[in-house]
């Protein structure tokens, strides 16, 4: 029966949250960064070695650029008031410009007071994207499993399992490409073991996924003492994957060293970002993917197989999150240590949220991570005013902001999280 | 196609749903298995649809006996099923949900929306659905939603359609349409079985009707059988819907609502300008299609929703303004429409939602502490006096049936002393022996001298309980008339029709000797609809 259910007061305007957090944004700028901030000049560099053609350096007077931003930022703050009081909502890219608008403000005012006072742009970007790589897979898996309905907390320990598996593998067989497969495989084995739990014996899916991620953990960190450090030379060196290098492409300044000078889990990153869209979006298998996740019940009467549906998943998506663990044993870092993974699996399950369980979603979202995250380390090699412990907050502080702040009410896949249980 | 089931028995532990049943579905025949919530027809029919094992029995198609391990193998079979609550996902548009399970696809796995578009508008336009393929399916009116399941059965070839309750969501006008439609698939040599318990539309639409009770086929009867017949057979004794109640001694007004208004959050005007009263020992029944401002009513009174207007005075004291929980401590009982949201915690104990709006107070609550003695003895006593039936006091709320749960908030209402009693849909999808039980409780606080304010919108309830009867229509009072006013009177009302002028009109058909059909918005089934099982 379509009965009225009760419902709460609500207001009939929009909500404030916007217009108030463009209101106190626009203000820090114009104050802090713009009337208070540093009258030194922002370098910005757009090369990097190697490029086929030099572009200028980009020059930013602190104090003017910033009051600038800060007028034009109390303008769309102004404007969106406007908005609210007629009853209307603002456009989502004047507040994705606000955005841009203020991380650029805050790059002038942080680089013309540090004691270096340029910063080359082409490499904050590269190392963006290089950081970005674990949380792109990390976010695809976690994508893949909640679209089938189930929730997947274990990306960190698919991420750490991956990570081990690859150093040990590449070091023992001297091949990196198959400590590369050898981490999908671990990654499967963990998500085997979710999918399992979880589907099988309908355990909690949150539960099961932080006993994994604790199991994870302790099984690495065991081994890594027990076995790896006992002879690093032959247990933990892996080879590395090479970098390609396209030519002449990857001589483009800025975007060459992003899109072309990748290792292969690099070059994968983009084409799994695609494929799981594709597939999710496009094909009959993510049309039925996404029926299990939303309304299993129907998908089953219509002879679609729920629970292996499922498990498909899971499995798969242990398997990409697992190749993004070996990113950090086989191209970022010399060798395995404990808690390679650093948290990155719980970041990458906000970038899940923050992009809507959207494959390409969820790409931008780990990018966003990935460019705070790589801000904070040229910040504090830069030599900034601000304490560099704070910087290390940064990714973690964007994190809450935009799935907190900036997504709101977003709606996931309807069942995720329940077992599907046949009566 | 011929459908014959033979001897099917479908037990869950030690209990059978379905015992032995036989039947009989002719090609292009529609048949009609009737019989009250909880009967079996369902599981019968996810038997049939391959969604349950049958314990016994077998299952044949033009006489040859099929086997179903899932709903799959009864789809390629041609049969096709409308769930009684929608197998639809509802952020799909209406092409991916039909497309879904049965995909036509390009190279490479690749959708291909296109070829279901073009099937949906052919069968839209033959049937006149009127389905645009690419809209939401969350964004469409319930009838809509149906009528994307029934196009969903014909795209896969259903031969025979199974339709699971299919009137209990829609309005009098969108089941109207349906029967319609119904017998436009007979006409295309579809057979249908037909699952309900409302007795005006199976005689309306069936071929034959088969009687189901306590998971045992009963008889089968044709439809021009009378409705006291089929109400007979259905519930298993001569069912006595009249209820026989003493005259009302009205006193004094003690509820005086004047000129309440609501405006809910879109800016509509749910309720406008109400205004009434309620005297002691008198049963005021608020009568309306669903959705003309009942709900908010209730509530308003209750608290529960924002009044924009007016005021609500409860023996002189103003009830507008006050917390939900004063208004309650002011002695208002309340059981709201949707019981098992609303009226309880389903997880809690039959206990514990004895006392859910009682627990702090003497002798259940005292200070930080709670009485669980006098908790357990309240339990023991209300659970006897209205018939609970339960073997353990412990038990979930979940646990019980409809008619069960609906008793236990009847309970916890009447334990307190009164000064007002509001039921919404006090019987909605309780079986027929609780529904007399129910009915005798409400008559027994009136004659106590309680006011006592029923909303329904079966109109034989309302007929049944009613010492007066307020007709709301689009949110305003459309006249009050006396309990006795006649069905024909009431259904014209509750479409609009003045008072006077239903009375004319009604006095008119009368002497024409005709029966009044005409009357869209007025609910005749004869029992009470139910949602859930």
């Amino acid at each position: 029966m379509t009965s009225s259910t009760l419902q709460p007061a609500i207001s009939v305007l929009p909500s404030k949250k916007t217009p108030i957090i463009l209101s106190v944004i626009a203000v820090i700028v114009f104050l802090c960064f713009g009337l208070l901030g540093n009258s030194e000049s922002a370098h910005f560099q757009l090369n990097s070695a190697g490029d086929a053609f030099t572009l200028p350096e980009l020059v930013f007077p602190g104090k003017a650029s910033n009051i600038v931003i800060g007028v034009l930022l109390l303008g769309i703050a102004a404007y969106s008031w406007m908005l609210r009081a007629k009853g209307q909502l603002m456009a989502t890219w004047i507040v994705a410009i606000a955005a841009i608008l203020f991380v650029l403000s805050f790059l002038i005012w942080v680089v013309s007071g540090a004691d270096i006072s340029t910063i080359s742009l082409a490499s904050l970007l590269a190392g963006a994207v290089v950081l970005a790589v674990p949380l792109v897979f990390g976010s695809l898996s976690g994508v893949l499993c909640e679209r089938a309905g189930v929730v997947n907390i274990a990306i960190e320990g698919q991420l750490l399992g991956g990570a081990f598996t690859a150093a040990l593998v590449s070091s023992l067989t001297k091949n990196a490409f198959l400590g590369l497969i050898a981490a999908g495989i671990a990654g499967a084995l963990v998500s085997l073991v979710l999918a399992l739990f979880s589907i099988k014996y309908v355990v909690n899916q949150i539960i099961v996924g932080v006993v994994l991620n604790v199991l994870v953990s302790g099984i690495t960190g065991f081994l890594f003492t027990t076995v790896m450090q006992q002879d690093p030379e032959l247990y933990n060196s892996p080879v590395h994957l090479p970098v390609i290098d396209i030519p002449l492409l990857s001589a483009i300044p800025v975007i060459g060293p992003i899109l072309f000078k990748q290792s292969v889990i690099g070059y994968l990153m983009y084409l799994a970002v695609f494929i799981v869209w594709f597939g999710l979006f496009k094909t009959k298998w993510g049309l039925r993917v996404r029926a299990v996740g939303e309304h299993p019940k129907a998908a089953d009467t219509l002879g679609i197989k729920v629970n292996r549906t499922r498990f498909f998943n899971v499995t798969l998506g242990g398997i990409v999150a697992g190749i993004g663990g070996s990113f950090f044993t086989l191209v970022a870092i010399d060798s395995f240590t404990k808690e390679i993974s650093g948290g990155r699996g719980f970041i990458a399950l906000a970038a899940v949220i923050f992009g809507r369980w959207n494959p390409i979603g969820a790409f931008l979202a780990a990018l966003l991570f990935g460019f705070a995250d790589n801000l904070q380390v040229i910040l504090t090699i830069i030599g900034t005013p601000v304490p560099s412990q704070f910087m290390a907050m940064m990714p973690y502080l964007v994190t809450i902001f935009a799935v907190a702040g900036l997504v709101g009410r977003s709606r996931g896949p309807a069942a995720a999280g329940e077992p599907y249980v046949k009566e | 196609m011929k459908l014959e089931l033979r001897g099917i028995s479908k037990a869950f532990g030690s209990f059978y749903a379905n015992k032995n049943i036989d039947l009989m579905v002719d090609d292009a025949q529609i048949h009609c298995l009737l019989g009250e919530n909880g009967a079996g027809k369902s599981t019968l029919m996810n038997v049939l649809y391959g969604l349950y094992q049958p314990t016994e029995g077998e299952i044949l198609l033009d006489g040859n006996p099929v086997e179903f391990s899932g709903p799959g193998d009864a789809m390629a079979a041609g049969i096709g099923m409308v769930h009684q609550h929608f197998m639809l996902v509802p952020v799909f548009t209406v092409a991916e949900n039909i497309a879904l399970g049965a995909e036509t696809t390009k190279a490479g796995g690749m959708l291909d929306l296109q070829v279901t578009r073009k099937k949906i508008r052919e069968i839209s336009d033959r049937y006149g659905f009127d389905v645009d393929p690419d809209a939401v399916v969350e964004d469409l009116p319930v009838g809509v939603q149906q009528r994307v399941e029934i196009i969903k059965a014909l795209v896969r070839e259903a031969k025979i359609l199974i339709l699971d309750e299919p009137t209990a969501v829609l309005t009098p006008q969108e089941t109207d349409e349906l029967l319609e439609i119904m017998r436009q698939l007979k006409a295309n040599g579809t057979s249908i079985v037909f699952i309900s318990h409302k007795l005006r539309e199976v005689r309306a639409v069936s071929d034959v009707i088969t009687v189901i009770r306590r998971g045992e086929v009963i008889d089968s009867v044709s439809p021009e059988s009378s409705t006291t017949e089929l109400a007979n057979l259905m519930v298993g004794r001569a069912v006595e819907l009249n209820l026989n109640k003493a005259a009302a001694t009205p006193g004094e007004a003690v509820l005086q609502v004047k000129d309440l208004s609501v405006v809910n959050p879109a800016g509509t005007t749910t309720l406008d300008s109400v205004t009434f009263d309620i005297h002691e020992g008198e049963i005021l029944a608020v009568a309306g299609v669903q959705g003309n401002g009942q709900t908010e009513l209730t509530e308003a009174i209750l608290g529960t929703q924002p009044v924009t207007g007016g005021s609500v005075k409860l023996a002189g004291q103003e009830l507008v303004g006050k917390s939900v929980k004063q208004v309650l401590r002011s002695g208002v009982g309340f059981v709201p429409e949707d019981r098992s949201v609303h009226g309880l915690v389903t997880e809690f104990s039959i206990e514990e939602n004895l006392v859910l709006d009682l627990y702090d107070r003497a002798p259940f609550g005292k200070g930080i502490s709670m009485n669980l003695d006098a908790i357990k003895k309240n339990a023991t006593t209300q659970i006897k006096d209205f018939d609970v039936r339960t073997d353990n006091p412990l038990n979930p709320a979940s646990s019980l049936s409809g008619g069960n749960q609906q008793k236990v908030v009847m309970a916890r209402e009447l334990s307190r002393d009164l000064k007002l009693f509001i039921a919404s849909q006090p019987t909605r999808g309780v079986d027929v022996g609780s529904i007399e039980f129910l009915h005798r409780r409400i008559v027994a606080e009136r004659d106590k001298g309680t006011p006592v304010m029923i909303v329904s919108t079966e109109l034989d309830e309302v007929m049944e309980l009613a010492d007066r009867i307020a007709v709301l229509y689009k949110g305003k009072i459309n006249g009050i008339v006396p309990g006795n006013t006649s069905r024909e009177v009431l259904g014209l009302m509750m479409a609009g029709v003045s008072a006077e002028e239903a009375a004319e009109q009604a006095e008119f058909t009368k002497s024409n000797n005709e029966p009044v059909e005409a009357a869209p918005a007025g609910e005749r089934s004869e029992n009470q609809e139910g949602e859930d099982q």
